[in-house]
C-alpha cells in the first residue's frame, strides 16, 4: 500500500467517509471551494477611497514603509528620479515589462538609466507595480510574471512600488476577488507576493531591525486618488 | 535530534542555573507578551476572528481527506507534484531523491519546524548535501550544532555576544578585528553571507504555514524574506508540510493570517506572506523549475478522532509558549524535542510517545495562560491532564505519586471518614507548625519546601466553614 492510500485510509475511516457523490462531506466541502464564505472583514478597512487612501498610508508607515502620492503616472519617473537622490542612491532602476510602467515618461529624466527584466542580485533599486493595495494593514500584493519578476520584490536595497489609488481595497478578501477576476477561479500566479513594510528580523536578542535577507527600504507610490 | 525529554526535570535543572540563558529569557517575558497584547487591542474583531480560526480548521479536520484530493489536484494541475510520506523516513528519502536527481549539492532552507521534526538536516549531510539555514535565528543555531529553542524566535535562547564568537569562528573570510559589538552588524554579516548561498544552492526547501485546496497554493509567511528567496532563486522548491496545513479557500487562509501575525510577534501583518502555485510558467522570467510537495502525516492521523485532535488546529504561533510560566523559567530546550511550551507538551507524547515524553505535561502550573491566547482555542490544559491520566493508567509517574494518591482516594470516597480525620487532624497539624504557623520539613514533599515553607493549616476544616457560611447565608435570608 502506499503512503497515500494508508494515510488516507486512516483518514477515511475515523471519518467515515464513503465515495457516493452526495455523500454530505463532500457536498459541503465542494460548496465551499466554489463559493468561498466572507468570513469576518474587520470594519477599520471598510471605507470610502479616499478614507482606504488615507488608511493604506498610514498602516504602510506603522509598518517603516515610506509612501508618497502624485497625481497621474507621468509624475513617477520625476519623484522616483528625486527619491534616489535624497538617498544617495546611483542614477539606475530595473523594472519588469508592466506596460503601465513603461509607458510613463522615463525619457525625461535623462541621467536615469532604466533597465529591464528580473534581478541577478547586482541591483540597488527596483521598481515594480502592484495588482493591489490592502489598506487594512497598508499591505502590497505584488503577482509574478513577466510584468514583475519576483527577483525585483526581494533582491534589492530599496524596493519601490507603485500602486494605483483604484486599487486599494478595504481588506485582503477584496484583493483575493480581484485575483480570481484577473486569473480566474481556482487559478493563481506562480508566485503572489504579499508584502507589508521592508524586511525584518528580531532574532538577535529581540531587537527589531530592517533589511534581513530582503530590501531595507520600501517605498511606495500611490497613482491618483486624493 | 536525540529526545532528551526523559530527562525534562535534570534538563529544567540545569537550564534555571544557566546565567546566560536566563538573561535570554528575559526578552520573552518583557517582549512578546506585550506586543501581543498591544496588537489584539487595536483589532476589536479579534475574538470573532478567533472563532472563526478555530471553525475553519475543525471544518478541515471533519473534510480533512476530501480538501487533500483537492489540493493534490491542484497542485498537479499548476504543474507541480505532490509526494506523500507516512513517517520521517519517508519524507527524508523523497527529500534525498529529488536532491539526487537534481544533483543536488548545497540546499537553503527557509525556517521549518517540520524538518527539524524529520532531522532532515542531519540527513541530508550524512548524505553528502549541504544544507544551509536561511532565517537569521536558524542560522546562528546551525553553525552552533543547536536546536530551535522556540519554534518563532529559535535563537531567543541566545545573547548577542555569544553570535558574536560564533560569527568570529565561523566568517573566517572578514577581518579579525571588525566591530561586531551591534546587532545591526552582525545582522549585517549575516546577510552578506547568506546573500551568496542563496544563488549557490541548487534546490530551495521551506515550509508551509497553509496549504490552500481551492488552487493548490502553499504559503509560507516570514518577515526576512529568506523562506521567499529560498523558494525563488534555486531551480526546484521543495515545500515540506504536513497534512493539517490544508484550508478550503484563499478566504479561509486570510481569516487565520490576521490571528497568526498578531498572536505570534504582536504584528499587525506579516512582512512577507508568499503564495506559490507550481513550477515557472513560460511568462515567468524567475522562479523555480520544479515544485514539489511532500504531504507529511508522521502520527497527525492517529490523532484525529481522539482527545487530542484538537491540538491538530495549531497554527505554530508560539503564543503560547510566549506567555507559559514554566517555559519562561526553562526555555525551549529543556522540553527535549521539538516543540516546546505548552503545546509541546500536547503534541511530544502524541508524536514520539508518553513513555518518553511523560514529564512534559507535568511541567504545568495550570494557570490557563496558554488557552487564553491560543488564536486556535486548542484547550491545553485539558489535554495536558488527559496525558496525566494516560500516564497514571500505565503506570508510569513515581510510585510515591502512585501509592499517595490511591491512598487520598481511598478516604475521598468515604466522606464521613475524611471530614473526621481532617477534623482531628487539623488541630494536631498546626500544633506541628509551629508558633511561625509553617512548615519547613514535610516527609515526602521535600522538593516543594526547599525552596518555600507550607503554611500550616490554622483553625478549621473547609467543610466546617462552609456549614457556618450556609447558616449565615441563611439567616441573611430568613
Amino acid at each position: 500500500m502506499s503512503g497515500r492510500d494508508a494515510i488516507m485510509n486512516r483518514i477515511r475511516n475515523v471519518l467515515n467517509a464513503t465515495d457516493a457523490e452526495d455523500d454530505p462531506r463532500r457536498v459541503a466541502a465542494s460548496a465551499r471551494i466554489d463559493f468561498p464564505p466572507r468570513g469576518v472583514i474587520p470594519a477599520r478597512g471598510q471605507l470610502g477611497l479616499d478614507g482606504r487612501i488615507k488608511l493604506f498610508k498610514k498602516m504602510a508607515e506603522t509598518a517603516a514603509a515610506t509612501v508618497e502620492k502624485v497625481s497621474g503616472p507621468g509624475e513617477v519617473p520625476k519623484r522616483l528620479a528625486a527619491y534616489l537622490r535624497k538617498h544617495n542612491l546611483g542614477a539606475k532602476l530595473r523594472m519588469g515589462s508592466d506596460k503601465r510602467l513603461r509607458s510613463m515618461p522615463w525619457a525625461e529624466e535623462r541621467a536615469l538609466q532604466v533597465a529591464i527584466g528580473p534581478s541577478d542580485g547586482s541591483d540597488e533599486v527596483t521598481v515594480s507595480h502592484a495588482l493591489a493595495g490592502i489598506a487594512e494593514t497598508g499591505t502590497l500584493a505584488l503577482a509574478s510574471g513577466r510584468d514583475n519578476p519576483t527577483t525585483l520584490n526581494l533582491l534589492p536595497e530599496h524596493h519601490i512600488v507603485v500602486v494605483n489609488a483604484k486599487d486599494i481595497t478595504g481588506d485582503m478578501e477584496t484583493m483575493l476577488d480581484m485575483l480570481r477576476e484577473r486569473f480566474g477561479k481556482g487559478v493563481m500566479p506562480r508566485t503572489l507576493n504579499v508584502i507589508t513594510g521592508p524586511s525584518r528580523s528580531a532574532d538577535i536578542e529581540q531587537t527589531l531591525l530592517l533589511g534581513a535577507h530582503g530590501p531595507r527600504a520600501l517605498h511606495i507610490v500611490i497613482v491618483g486618488g486624493k | 535530534m536525540q529526545i532528551t525529554s526523559p530527562t525534562f526535570k535534570a534538563n529544567a535543572h540545569e537550564a534555571l542555573h544557566d546565567a546566560q540563558l536566563q538573561r535570554a529569557l528575559g526578552n520573552v517575558r518583557s517582549g512578546f507578551i506585550h506586543k501581543r497584547a498591544k496588537a489584539v487591542g487595536a483589532l476589536p474583531e479579534f475574538e470573532e476572528l478567533r472563532d472563526n480560526a478555530k471553525a475553519i480548521k475543525d471544518h478541515v479536520l471533519e473534510h480533512l481527506d476530501i480538501y487533500l484530493e483537492t489540493y493534490e489536484k491542484k497542485v498537479e494541475d499548476a504543474g507541480g507534484k505532490v509526494h506523500w510520506a507516512e513517517t520521517a523516513a519517508e519524507a527524508r528519502g523523497i527529500i534525498l531523491d529529488i536532491c539526487r536527481m537534481n544533483n543536488a549539492r548545497t540546499v537553503t532552507k527557509g525556517k521549518s519546524m517540520l524538518t527539524e521534526e524529520i532531522e532532515l538536516n542531519d540527513f541530508l549531510e550524512a548524505s553528502g548535501i549541504q544544507p544551509v539555514e536561511t532565517d537569521l535565528g536558524e542560522y546562528i543555531i546551525q553553525l552552533r550544532g543547536e536546536h530551535p529553542s522556540h519554534i518563532i524566535a529559535p535563537a531567543v535562547h541566545l545573547n548577542k555576544d555569544q553570535v558574536e564568537q560564533d560569527f568570529r569562528r565561523v566568517h573566517t573570510e572578514f577581518a579579525q578585528d571588525r566591530d561586531l559589538t551591534e546587532p545591526e552588524q552582525l545582522l549585517s554579516e549575516a546577510r552578506q553571507v547568506l546573500r551568496q548561498k542563496y544563488f549557490d544552492a541548487d534546490v530551495g526547501i521551506t515550509g508551509a504555514n497553509f496549504l490552500v485546496a481551492e488552487t493548490g497554493t502553499s504559503i509560507i509567511v516570514t518577515n526576512e524574506g529568506n523562506g521567499d528567496l529560498t523558494q525563488t532563486l534555486p531551480r526546484v522548491h521543495i515545500v515540506v508540510a504536513s497534512i493539517e496545513k490544508v484550508v478550503p479557500t484563499l478566504d479561509d487562509a486570510a481569516q487565520i493570517l490576521r490571528v497568526l501575525a498578531r498572536s505570534a510577534t504582536g504584528q499587525e501583518a506579516s512582512v512577507y506572506t508568499t503564495l506559490s502555485t507550481g513550477p515557472r510558467r513560460d511568462n515567468d522570467p524567475d522562479g523555480p523549475e520544479e515544485y514539489h510537495v511532500i504531504l507529511l502525516d508522521n502520527g497527525r492521523s492517529a490523532m484525529l478522532g481522539t482527545e487530542f485532535q484538537d491540538a491538530l488546529r495549531c497554527i505554530r504561533c508560539g503564543a503560547c509558549i510566549n506567555h507559559c510560566p514554566v517555559y519562561h523559567a526553562v526555555g525551549g530546550h529543556a522540553y527535549g524535542w521539538v516543540y516546546p511550551g505548552p503545546i509541546g507538551a500536547v503534541v511530544t507524547p502524541s508524536l514520539v510517545g508518553v513513555d518518553k515524553a511523560g514529564h512534559l505535561p507535568n511541567a504545568s502550573t495550570f494557570c490557563g495562560r496558554c488557552e487564553s491566547v491560543c488564536p486556535m482555542r486548542i484547550p491545553l490544559p485539558k489535554m495536558m491532564r488527559h496525558w496525566r491520566e494516560k500516564e497514571f493508567e500505565r503506570g508510569l509517574n513515581p510510585a510515591v505519586a502512585r501509592y499517595g494518591l490511591k491512598f487520598w482516594l481511598w478516604f475521598a470516597k468515604r466522606p464521613r471518614l475524611y471530614r473526621l480525620a481532617t477534623y482531628l487532624a487539623m488541630p494536631v497539624m498546626g500544633l506541628f507548625g509551629g508558633h511561625k504557623r509553617r512548615f519547613r520539613f514535610l516527609p515526602f514533599a521535600g522538593g516543594w519546601v526547599r525552596y518555600r515553607d507550607l503554611p500550616a493549616p490554622e483553625g478549621r476544616t473547609f467543610m466546617q466553614q462552609w456549614r457556618d457560611r450556609q447558616t449565615i447565608n441563611q439567616d441573611a435570608r430568613g
